[in-house]
């Protein structure tokens, strides 16, 4: 149980993906402006994050490794992730029309964004078992949304705030990145100490 | 041959799973398109041009089919053409389409004003504007590289004198222009007005006169003299409401009454000044 906490607490504070792996930078520069989009965003992550892992964790273990097939991994992790996506889409265009809506143009994005690919390979890396890799996806998941949401609260400031001109626009919101993935640079070292 | 095959037939399988999957889901969860879409979809001239305030044609489209006080008269570039079929595809009343044209807010040719200096640099509209506001001594009017033109999707605009000029024959009224220009001074007027202010600077009149003899001097002539009150000075230069210059008693009173000319009587028929 501890080990699963540990796991949890790691991927959304210490090793966070946005902040200090670097992965899906993209939508976190791209959707962060407004805090509705930011949000709706990292909840589709975190839905497509949980689908992925239990979807490519069998796929890896039960299919590819056997078979002395791991070098496939990318490639098939790619192709599952985004015909996945596609199903969610259908599904939920079909049940869920308002989600879907809200969703918007987001969900097919999640399609080729690394971090839910980063996920799904890492949970393969690290040798975790299929509950310590859902767990794993959804701390990175919850990772994603907490980043994104503070973000966006970073650039809702810097929108209010006097900038030298030429650091308006994406200047200002690299340098606050920079600044943002520093401070998580703090957690470093917390959890060990923690359950020690 | 056989390492190949070992890693191609998975690979292969799997696709043909995901796409059967697919496939099978699209089918069995279809959400069913209004049956309109397509008809009203190629009406509409697919242009993507914007000006109808929606993304492009098929955002048009869908706005159409799917809220139903959607105006019809929305595509300027169609006008009065589409918006009746429009009109007859959903069985509401078609409302005229209010055509534009794009007018530009300057002529200050080289007759009119002066360089302050050379610009040798990338010949863009927007590249002249960052070094020190364009090489003319106004810094408000039109900069001359034609950015306007060059996005303009029916070649109306063209530069004479290295003042932009809008053939209004050709004009859709999309208002792409009134986007690209880096000094915002083409606006899209109402087609059946003929008034219209050719100046943009907004300097004081003593300073506006010392750089462009055409330059509107803010003296608040033609506000005293509209007898629909539509002319306001705001800035030091002459602003017409187009929601209030309809019908005029006394058409082409202001720009009779212009200190410097720079109201002019523009028409249909292209010649964009014809005092």
């Amino acid at each position: 149980m501890t080990k699963l906490i540990i796991i949890l607490l790691s991927a959304v504070f210490i090793n966070n993906y946005v902040l200090s792996r670097f992965l899906g930078i993209c939508p976190f520069l791209g959707v962060s402006k407004k805090l509705g989009s930011a949000a709706g965003m990292s909840l589709a992550v975190i839905f497509v994050m949980l689908m992925a892992t239990a979807v490519t964790w069998p796929i890896q273990m039960y299919l590819l490794n056997p078979n002395n097939l791991g070098y496939l991994q990318t490639i098939v992790f790619i192709l599952v992730i985004a015909a996945l996506v596609q199903l969610v889409e259908i599904i939920l265009k079909r049940y869920v029309p308002s989600l879907h809506k809200s969703l918007g143009v987001y969900l097919p994005l999640i399609t080729t964004n690394c971090a839910v690919l980063g996920v799904t390979i890492l949970n393969i890396d690290e040798g975790y078992t299929f509950v310590e890799a859902m767990i794993n996806s959804l701390g990175s998941g919850l990772g994603f949304f907490l980043a994104m949401v503070m973000f966006s609260g970073v650039r809702s400031t810097i929108e209010g705030s006097d900038i030298p001109k030429s650091f308006q626009g994406l200047p200002i919101t690299l340098i606050a990145a920079a600044i943002t993935s520093l401070s998580f640079l703090g957690f470093g070292g917390v959890i060990e100490n923690l359950f020690a | 041959m056989e390492q190949i095959l070992t890693a191609v037939i998975p690979v292969l399988i799997i696709g043909i799973i995901c796409a059967a999957v697919l496939v099978i889901a699209s089918k069995l969860m279809a959400v069913k398109e209004d049956e309109r879409f397509p008809a009203i979809r190629e009406c509409l001239p697919g242009a993507n041009c914007g000006a109808c305030g929606f993304a492009g044609c098929d955002g048009y489209a869908k706005a159409l089919c799917e809220k139903p006080g959607t105006k019809t008269n929305l595509c300027v570039p169609g006008a009065d053409g589409v918006a009746k079929q429009l009109g007859e595809i959903l069985g509401v009343e078609c409302e005229d389409v209010v055509e534009q044209v794009a007018v530009v807010h300057c002529a200050g040719d080289c007759n009119k004003t002066q360089d302050k200096a050379d610009y040798i640099g990338i010949e863009t509209c927007a590249g002249a504007k960052l070094m020190f506001g364009g090489k003319g001594s106004c810094t408000y009017g039109c900069l001359g590289f034609g950015d306007c033109a060059s996005v303009c999707p029916q070649d109306a605009i063209c530069i004479e004198n290295r003042i932009a000029h809008v053939d209004t024959r050709k004009c859709i009224g999309c208002g792409l222009c009134t986007k690209k220009c880096p000094n915002h001074i083409i606006s899209l007027v109402p087609d059946v007005e003929r008034v219209v202010v050719t100046c943009s600077n907004k300097d004081k009149g003593a300073v506006t006169r010392k750089v462009c003899s055409n330059g509107c001097i803010g003296c608040k002539k033609c506000e005293k003299v509209c007898p629909l009150g539509a002319i306001k000075v705001e800035n030091n230069v002459a602003v017409i409401d187009y929601e209030k210059c309809t019908d005029c008693p006394d058409f082409g009173v202001c720009a009779k009454n212009c200190t410097t000319g720079c109201i002019i009587l523009s028409d249909l028929s292209g010649v964009h000044r014809m005092k």
